[in-house]
């Protein structure tokens, strides 16, 4: 057989060796920087955990902030975290998707369009303190919606829009043009084809998207401490024009304090933030799985 | 072949439809993409019920030409169309002309058998809801199935999923989902290219039977399948029409030496 004849060469052989070497070696490389990542994250866990498991309790989650650690809780913290991911998501979502619908579907793929397409890129990489910044010079105090939950929820939800856009525009281009063509050869129009096929075919990266960058805005603190969240806030607020505090805020006020208790306070309120995180992102999982099975 | 016959494109050979029997008419067509011209000056009709086949090799413009009687090509930019296709006597291209209404008169079907990612059921269904189907879509989706010979074959299954269809189950599927608008015209791309010969026998038989209710246009590159099912057939090459004819002459006597040379299987 000629093709063994040609590998028995050995010339070929030591050529092929070297090869198969540097293979493995880029592997083991890619292996140690993976196990490194995740031994730092098991690390900063491992401490979180240490510090802030004792102090996890049913108090905890029910009291308000106090001076005092051992009474110190973050209801209001966590209840303003849940307003204000709630806004978030009610405003985000319907604008974030209705624009990459816009974009990917509709507009006319112009070098205008491509420049807005790669804008919306870049305000994704604008660190988030900018949009504090606009939050409270248009929020704030231009529409005069003062330090409360809506100014906040806009805020962050125009933090979030790009991320949103930009994962919904690519979860729309993975839709194949076959499934278009055969919606509009049936006499469709584009929403009709949209609404129909592309928007449930790309429900799942969709979501995906949309639940990355909502995780984005639960941790965020920057733009918060912008506009002006309190830091002490001693009731739940009952609606979006309330005042609030939220958890990141809350973890930066303990961490900040020379007190050890208040530390282990914020490593307790990180547990919570991890926990609604994880809570959320599993939540989408299920979704996606359950879709993704339905689409096949 | 008189000089009557002949239309007024002088390098091609036409054989004119009657008024009657005539449902498109291609009409010194040319088609663009940007500027370049993929087809070029092409002028031959349409006959009302019976299957009209477009050969010729790779690149040579035929599905260029299938999508544009459906409008199909305006989704690609940068496409442009000048000459004139018409429908029962009217511009499929006029400023007044609804796209989308073209394409509830002119179905087609694709190269790769393309059903939506939902049940049997709902492929079917689906065009008539958005078209507004005012009988009832229960009885529609089986007379389509039934249409397309694969009632059969799915009935106990309908809400299954159709990509768990084999591949010659899912272009008679794409095929049900067509009819199901009743359309006047139906356009198929290669329907038989991602089919195994048993496939492409059942879908042929298939298109014999439809034939009676439906005009059908097919584009193939397999001169056998035209010779086999089409009335009509046109023959062309890079962009241009070289012949179009009756498939027993175009197969038999053809006129030109370039579609001699074609059919006989001396190039393409």
């Amino acid at each position: 057989m000629p093709l063994s004849i040609e590998l028995s060469k050995p010339k070929q052989r030591e050529s092929l060796n070297k090869r198969h070497f540097k293979a493995k070696i880029f592997a083991r490389f890619c292996a140690c920087v993976t196990w490194m990542g995740t031994a730092l994250l098991l690390i900063l866990l491992y401490q979180i955990f240490s510090d802030g498991l004792s102090w996890l309790d049913w108090d905890f989650l029910n009291n308000f902030p106090s001076r005092f650690p051992e009474r110190a809780g973050i209801k209001s913290a966590l209840a303003g975290t849940i307003w204000l991911i709630s806004l978030v998501a009610v405003f985000a979502i319907p604008v974030g998707v209705a624009t990459a619908i816009y974009i990917e579907e509709f507009s006319k793929k112009n070098l205008l369009s491509r420049i807005i397409e790669l804008n919306i890129s870049n305000l994704a990489g604008v660190p988030s303190i900018v949009y504090g910044i606009i939050g409270l010079t248009i929020f704030v105090r231009g529409l005069s919606l003062e330090r409360s939950l809506i100014s906040g929820a806009l805020t962050m939800s125009l933090l979030i829009l790009p991320v949103i856009i930009i994962a919904s525009i690519e979860a729309i281009k993975t839709v194949p043009i076959s499934i278009r063509s055969a919606a509009f050869a049936l006499g469709a129009t584009r929403w009709q084809t949209v609404w129909s096929h592309v928007l449930p075919a790309s429900f799942p990266g969709i979501l995906t998207g949309v639940i990355l960058a909502l995780s984005r805005a639960i941790g965020e603190t920057a733009p918060l401490l912008m506009i002006g969240a309190l830091t002490y806030v001693a009731f739940v607020p009952e609606g979006p024009m309330d005042s609030f505090t939220a958890l990141p805020i809350q973890i930066f006020n303990w961490v900040s304090r020379p007190q050890e208790e208040f530390h282990q306070l914020a490593a307790a309120a990180i547990i919570v933030l991890l926990t609604v995180l994880l809570a959320m992102n599993s939540v989408a999982i299920f979704v996606r799985h359950k879709m993704e099975k339905k689409l096949q | 072949m008189n000089s009557q016959q002949m239309r007024k494109n002088d390098t091609a050979e036409v054989v004119a439809i009657s008024e009657d029997e005539r449902i498109l008419g291609i009409d010194d067509v040319t088609i663009c993409y940007s500027d370049n011209p993929a087809v070029k000056n092409v002028s031959f009709d349409i006959a009302r019920n019976k299957i009209t086949s477009i050969i010729g090799p790779s690149g040579c413009g035929k599905s260029t030409l299938l999508r544009s009687l459906n409008r199909m090509n305006e989704f690609i930019s940068e496409v442009s169309l000048k000459g004139r296709v018409s429908f029962d006597g009217q511009d499929l291209y006029a400023k007044s002309v609804d796209p989308v209404e073209v394409r509830q008169h002119i179905g087609m079907v694709f190269q790769k058998p393309n059903p939506f990612p939902k049940s049997i059921y709902k492929n079917v269904s689906w065009g008539p809801t958005v078209n507004q189907y005012d009988g009832s879509i229960p009885e529609l989706v089986e007379r389509s199935l039934k249409q397309a010979s694969l009632w059969n074959e799915v009935k106990d299954r309908l809400n299954d999923s159709a990509l768990g269809l084999s591949g010659g189950q899912q272009q008679r599927l794409c095929i049900a989902r067509a009819l199901a608008i009743e359309p006047t015209v139906l356009l198929m791309d290669e329907p038989c290219s991602a089919l195994d010969p048993i496939s492409t026998a059942h879908i042929e038989n298939l298109m014999y039977d439809l034939k009676s209710r439906y005009t059908i246009v097919i584009v193939t590159h397999n001169m056998q399948q035209a010779a086999r099912v089409s009335d009509y057939t046109a023959f062309m090459e890079m962009g241009n029409l070289i012949e179009f004819g009756e498939t027993d002459q175009i197969f038999t006597r053809p006129q030109k030496k370039r579609t001699e040379e074609y059919v006989t299987g001396r190039f393409g």
